[in-house]
């Protein structure tokens, strides 16, 4: 079987897979990080979504091989490693963007990547359009989209800290 | 000592207990847990509607590699069928037709998507190449896919047993009273609507995993289910024969339900079962494609509906004739939806005093139908609530003044409606004034000639709504025919030190009730939330529980845990008055601490739990000890969640695209116990009301092919098509459970389709339309507006 060799959340792993397998398989079940979710099977929904070599990408549309020497960022190698949570993290909770959790991960991921590429900042329509390649059946969007405006502000050195406004 | 504790209890915006574990990858969902020596399923399913199995061949299936088990209905016939909870009995009171539904299909197939055989095998990919090589032997037979090629004359009979394809033919209410009305009447007013049919699409598709232990003879089932103690009661009772000290079932977390996982599925009984049968592990998992055609679908009703008006506009009878598609079996709750979920809703927050309704429930070759957010409800509201707008267009009225003079008052509850429910409490004025406030009603015209200008064509839609949830007293629905009781349990445990377990046999899946829940301790027992743990889904640590739908659990399983609190406190005051030397009817409790009236004497909770356990000094002769009680809490009645919900749209007629630029929701929940999570539910439920109402529908093909069977061809609302969603609440209190609640999860789906459809037609008034059938797609707009020149113009 072939090999592939790839750091995850600042580890290297090298995996045997099949040549079908697909990076969220490696993922999931090879290095048991259940963390990045698969919600469909067409490329729609974005459950599945990582960060390789730092943009966001649907795993489960990448073969596990075209990951090799790629550097792989999940859910699970978000928070730093004393347990703090990232500010989109932090927003999701604050703002109440998450019932489920299932399309959690992968929000979050795609969350951060729309996030960096607008370092000018976000109107609600574009974090609306941004999200475009993800579904969430619980949440509306509606404290999705606040959550990813308060997470901009503090990830571009706006805002010092995700707290809500008393309402 | 005085510490400031943030508030935390009834009322506050906790932040959510669960929301750690999601955020960081760490939730645990069912395709996340390996069992050592896992083995995995694939199901092959019909790519037919209706055909009968002249033969399977699996002997190359068998040689492929990995391959431990090929099985197919012969293999499972000693089986049950997968049973229904509800029996429904026709107007000449025939029990309906409930032909079998097969765990894998017995010599026909009635579905595309109908398992047909299962392939168990080392790995995920080794089980479906071998599905793949599978030889069946089908004879397609003609098919009947929707509700009027199973009605028509000479339509392929379904099943044996269910003659013309009629599950049941029933009615509710008085018909003389209703067609003395209607002949009396000044004005009739009637429409005819179908109800689209949706697929609920949790984001977790379905999953499950059987275990068998050698050594104690135990199942154990892992599976993506509402209500864990109802699939152990239904697969161990009537499929697979396994009693229930040998069987448990886990619902761990689940990513959404909505209503599709409260039902037991084929897939739970083959996983446990095979488990059984090769002493491994096996693992299901659905793919997206497999869930649009093995989840049950929602709603699909075709409906003719009249009303009956006097000169003034008040409502004087109500007629309704409705066709409900069952798919090609019953599912477990099917056919109480389009009966006591449905039809009991027609009276709506009116006066109506005469309604009747007929409700033919049909067979056809598609996917099961049952309850999907709302479950009857949502087609009750929506045919009301826009025959309702055609009444007030048809009578030269107001629409809001129309649904003013026929509101209940409030000072008429409890109010007995003519279709078997009684209201207990609402202010159907005070929510309908506050949401035409907060969208500025009595401002739109400005906006809709500002939108004239830019070539828009702008309207506002509203729909005052009425639901019934928080099922339901055992002993009513048992008379309506459930073969269940609907009450709920909870366990309350004060551990030695003061902290608590809750066990509640209601089920989290995204509704937040590990934080809800423990509010409601903090709230009762003044224990601060990060000491209370609640414990749900797991048929081994809950006593029992009927689980979550019908927006129940606060309700329902609230009410449970606010007895078996109620219990707390009662041993606990015994147990302070013998401690303090005082006598038990001097000692009171309040947040936490147990005190003798008038006195500084005071004990805490952990002072108490600690005596109960390690009981030294304690009243031993008249007391156990330990501190641990169960309540068992049965409905009084069902609850009676309103409100008015405001859309405003704006259509683009070059394209017909329909925006919902504004949404305002004014909703009575009752008592709001976490005010943040309240407005989470009402926002996701107007989310998925606006997907039924613009985008969503479930299509087959003559031929019983599911056209929109992935992701691609159903239209699931993305971010981009959804407004901010404007919530508030109005409170009534509920009158019969302890916490004065009513239920927010399906408000948002129920209240929502007809406003937005309401402002469609609103937008599009000077095309003379009168109605516009869900979804009102761009096409279904765009053909509207070029067929006619607006009104005005002309
Ligand atoms: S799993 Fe749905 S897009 Fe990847
Ligand atoms: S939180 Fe459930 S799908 Fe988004």
């Amino acid at each position: 079987m072939p090999q592939v060799t790839l750091t995850v959340n600042g580890k290297s792993h090298t995996v045997e897979v099949e040549g079908r397998t697909l990076l969220v398989e490696l993922l999931r079940e090879k290095l048991r990080l259940t963390g990045t979710h698969v919600g469909c099977d067409t490329s729609q929904c974005g459950a599945c979504v990582v960060h390789v070599n730092g943009e966001s990408v649907k795993s489960c549309t990448l073969l596990a091989l075209q990951a090799d020497g790629a550097q792989v960022t999940t859910i699970e190698g978000l928070a730093k490693p004393d347990g703090t949570l990232h500010p989109m993290q932090e927003a999701f909770r604050e703002y109440h963007a998450l019932q489920c959790g299932f399309c959690t991960p992968g929000m979050v991921m795609a969350a951060i990547d729309l996030v960096q590429k607008h370092p000018q900042g976000l109107s609600e329509r574009e974090i609306r359009e941004g999200l475009e390649g993800n579904l969430c059946r619980c949440t509306g969007y509606h404290n999705i989209v606040k959550a990813i405006a308060a997470a901009a502000e503090v990830m571009h050195g706006r805002r010092s800290e995700i707290a809500r406004a008393a309402e | 000592m005085n510490v400031v504790v943030p508030f935390e209890g009834i009322g506050a915006s906790v932040r959510r207990k669960e929301d750690p574990r999601f955020l960081s990858g760490r939730g645990q969902y069912t395709d996340d847990i390996v069992r050592p020596n896992q083995a995995y399923a694939c199901i092959l399913r019909s790519p037919h509607a209706h055909a009968a199995i002249r033969g399977i061949d699996t002997a190359a299936a068998k040689a492929m590699p990995g391959v431990l088990a090929v099985f197919t209905g012969a293999d499972m016939a000693g089986i049950g069928g997968l049973p229904c909870g509800w029996q429904i009995h026709s107007k000449d009171g025939s029990p309906m037709a409930e032909p079998k539904h097969p765990v894998l299909a017995e010599g026909k197939v009635r579905h595309v998507g109908d398992p047909v055989a299962v392939v168990v095998a080392e790995t995920r990919a080794q089980a479906r190449d071998a599905a793949e090589a599978i030889v069946v032997d089908y004879e397609v037979l003609p098919a009947a896919a929707t509700m009027e090629a199973a009605l028509a004359p000479g339509a392929p009979a379904i099943h044996e047993g269910a003659p013309g394809n009629i599950c049941y033919d029933w009615h509710l209410g008085d018909k003389a009273a209703t067609d003395a009305a209607f002949a009396a009447a000044h004005k009739v007013v009637s429409f005819e609507t179908s109800n689209n049919r949706l697929v609920p699409n949790a984001m977790e598709p379905r999953a499950a995993i059987g275990d068998y232990d050698t050594a104690t003879g135990e199942y154990t089932l892992w599976t993506t289910s509402q209500n864990p103690h109802v699939i152990r009661l239904l697969m161990g009772a009537f499929v697979l024969q396994i009693p229930e000290a040998k069987l448990r079932v886990i619902a761990p977390d689940v990513g959404g339900g909505f209503g599709s996982k409260i039902f037991h599925y084929a897939e739970e009984a083959i996983v446990t079962w095979a488990a059984g049968r090769l002493g491994r592990p096996v693992k299901w998992t659905a793919d997206r494609t497999e869930s649009f055609m093995s989840d049950a679908h929602g709603r699909d009703h075709v409906t003719k509906a009249e009303l009956a008006l006097d000169k003034d506009g008040k409502f004087l009878a109500l007629r309704v004739s409705t066709l409900a598609n069952m798919g090609a079996y019953l599912s477990t709750f099917a056919p109480s939806v389009p009966t006591y979920l449905y039809a009991t809703l027609l009276a709506g927050c009116y006066t109506t005093p005469a309604i009747y309704a007929e409700v033919k429930a049909v067979f056809t070759n598609t996917v099961p139908v049952d309850a999907y957010r709302g479950a009857g409800r949502p087609e009750a509201t929506f045919l009301l609530e826009r025959l309702v707008d055609i009444a007030a267009a048809e009578m030269g009225m107001d629409r809001i003044e129309i649904r003013r003079r026929n509101f209940i008052p409030p000072d008429a509850f409890p109010y007995q409606t003519p279709v078997a429910l009684q209201y207990d409490s609402g202010n159907y004025h005070a929510t309908l004034d506050a949401a035409l406030q907060a969208a500025d009603w009595a401002g739109f015209e400005a906006r809709r000639a500002e939108a004239a200008r830019r070539g828009r064509l702008r309207g506002i839609g509203c729909s005052t709504y009425i639901e019934a949830c928080g099922i339901a007293p055992s002993a009513v629905v048992g008379s309506l025919g459930a073969r269940a009781g609907l009450y709920e349990v909870g366990t309350i445990r004060v551990h030695p030190t003061g902290s608590v377990t809750v066990l509640t046999g209601a089920h989290s899946h995204g509704q937040g009730h590990e934080t809800t829940f423990a509010q409601l301790v903090a709230d009762q027992l003044g224990v601060p939330l990060a000491q209370v743990e609640v414990v749900h889904g797991d048929t081994a640590r809950v006593p029992f529980g009927m689980g979550t739908y019908g927006s129940r659990s606060l309700a329902v399983g609230g009410s449970a845990m606010v007895k078996a609190m109620d219990k707390i406190i009662a041993k606990g005051k015994r147990i302070a008055a013998h401690l303090m030397e005082a006598s038990v009817e001097d000692v009171e409790f309040d947040r936490g601490t147990f005190r003798v009236a008038g006195t500084d004497k005071t004990k805490s909770l952990a002072e108490i739990a600690l005596a109960a356990y390690v009981p030294h000094n304690y009243p031993i002769e008249e007391l156990e000890p330990g501190l641990e009680e169960t309540a068992f809490y049965d409905p009084k009645n069902f609850t009676y969640p309103g409100g008015c919900h405001i859309a405003e749209v704006e259509i683009d007629p070059e394209t017909g695209q329909v925006q919902v630029v504004n949404f305002t929701a004014v909703d009575d929940v009752g008592r709001v116990i976490n005010p943040m999570i309240v407005e989470g539910q009402v926002q996701g439920g107007v989310a998925q009301g606006v997907g039924q109402a613009l985008l969503e529908q479930a299509v087959y093909d003559a031929e019983g092919q599911l056209l929109s069977g992935s992701m691609m061809d159903y239209c699931l609302p993305r971010a981009e098509d959804l407004p901010p969603v404007g919530v508030a609440t109005h409170t009534t209190l509920c009158t019969h459970n302890p916490l004065g609640v009513k239920g927010c999860g399906e408000v948002g789906a129920i209240g929502s389709p007809p406003a937005v459809i309401n402002a469609v037609v609103d937008a599009l008034r000077d095309y003379g339309v009168r109605h516009i059938e869900m979804p009102a797609t761009p096409q279904r707009i765009w053909s509207i507006i070029h067929a006619k020149r607006p009104a005005a113009a002309e």
